[in-house]
């Protein structure tokens, strides 16, 4: 079906010609151990899909009440942006934007890039806007978009406050939790050498 | 292996940093950089001054290790009392209150990741500076697990976001973020970029150069 892929291993430089690999398989590079490719099921679809829950989980998880704190009849309610302006207003802004890009921002443009750059090649279309910078830039960001720490956060935090006062989880932190699923099955769904061929031949 | 295996460089082939393209290594775009013909990124056969940019992101990063943990990152004030927390005296409380659990998961994130990281950094760095055969194999084992686990070492600038977010009760409590914190995400930041510098096929560039 398909030619042999010529490839470089990406950690010790090594050349090989990967065969299209079996089901459920996975190529390693045989002098450093590196995983050269992984066989991925329906990529295009299970990732498309993936990414449309994250989108919609995504939007909840900013738009409802995150963590509420009780503390007899004070109640202060957040939602997830509410520590990067507090961050901001106490004049830690390099914090503040720090937090700011790897908890909201590089996730969202990580599921609305995929949109935009699978949602097309769906439909055997090639994205009008430079499709190439996009998934580039999508997977340099990829390491800095770290919402499963933040989930770790969330529960140290709640640890940390339960004896102070009562926390009250909102709706958003329950789909923040499913959203870190998510975005794990869209990112391990995800073939990059399968999107480079598509976008290559399109074009 | 056998002996028809080559590296890309041997053959004078260039691998795509992004999109892992195998391409001539000839390709000379006007500036003389290489171009990648898929995906338009500029080509490198090794990152470009890998080791010199690694090292000084390790010590920049050693540098704000010390601020980090002796500073102060977040100030708790209750009914008018006021009290400065460091990374270590938060896992000391949470010892101190039986919650060991979390204990072991802040002084993990917080403290001994980035250091783990930054020594195993510079015993990969010295080992490739000095040429060494020594079990290429682990060395670029060790690099994969420095890349994956630095990005944990958030956790606790992400604590201080929610406890500073929350902890807003007017005189009962209030929490406010320290210095201590500025320099822990600096720790953060640039032990990501060093490990992300740093070129793991510099390991076996110097197991080829012996076996010729």
């Amino acid at each position: 079906m398909k030619a042999p892929l010529t490839i470089a291993c990406h950690e010790c430089d090594l050349l090989y010609e990967l065969p299209p690999l079996p089901e459920r398989s996975v190529a390693k590079c045989c002098r450093c151990g590196a995983v050269l490719q992984r066989h991925k099921r329906d990529s295009l679809d299970r990732t498309l899909a993936w990414t449309i829950a994250g989108l919609i989980l995504f939007v909840v998880a900013n738009a409802f009440p995150f963590l509420d704190l009780k503390k007899g009849d004070l109640v202060r309610q957040t939602t997830l942006i509410t520590g990067v302006m507090e961050l901001y207003q106490q004049g830690m802004r390099s914090v503040a934007v720090l937090v700011f890009l790897t908890s909201i921002l590089f996730p969202a443009v990580q599921l609305a890039g995929l949109l935009y750059l699978l949602l097309p090649l769906k439909v055997k279309l090639l994205p009008w806007w430079k499709p190439a910078s996009v998934f580039r830039f999508i997977q340099r960001i990829h390491p800095w978009a770290m919402m499963e720490v933040f989930m770790v956060g969330i529960l140290v935090s709640m640890v940390k406050l339960g004896k102070l006062a009562k926390v009250v989880p909102g709706i958003a932190i329950y789909s923040f939790a499913i959203l870190i699923f998510v975005l794990a099955a869209a990112a391990s769904s995800m073939d990059p050498h399968l999107i480079w061929d598509r976008l290559e031949i399109d074009r | 292996m056998k002996e028809e295996f080559a590296t890309a460089l041997e053959k004078s082939l260039v691998s795509c940093h992004s999109c892992h393209l195998v391409s001539k290594a000839t390709a000379i775009h006007g500036k003389g950089e290489m171009i990648c013909p898929r995906c338009g990124s500029v080509l490198h056969q090794r990152k470009p001054r890998s080791l010199s940019r690694t090292w000084a992101l390790v010590i920049a990063a050693f540098i704000f290790y010390i601020p980090a943990n002796v500073l102060p990152i977040t100030k708790v004030t209750s009914l008018g009392h006021a009290q400065s927390d460091t990374i270590i005296s938060g896992v000391i409380y949470f010892i101190q209150t039986g919650m060991w659990p979390i204990a072991l998961i802040i002084f993990t994130a917080s403290i001994f990741v980035p250091l783990a990281k930054l020594l195993i950094l510079s015993f990969l760095l010295i080992s490739v500076d000095r040429k060494w055969q020594w079990r290429p194999r682990d060395r670029t084992r060790l690099y994969r697990i420095t890349e994956a686990i630095g990005r944990w070492s958030m956790t606790d600038v992400y604590v201080v976001t929610i406890l500073v977010a929350l902890v807003r009760l007017g005189a009962l409590a209030n929490v406010e973020a320290e210095p201590g914190a500025i320099f822990f995400a600096a720790v953060v930041v640039t032990t990501m970029f060093a490990a992300m510098s740093f070129d793991p096929r510099l390991i076996w560039d110097a197991m080829e150069t012996d076996h010729e």
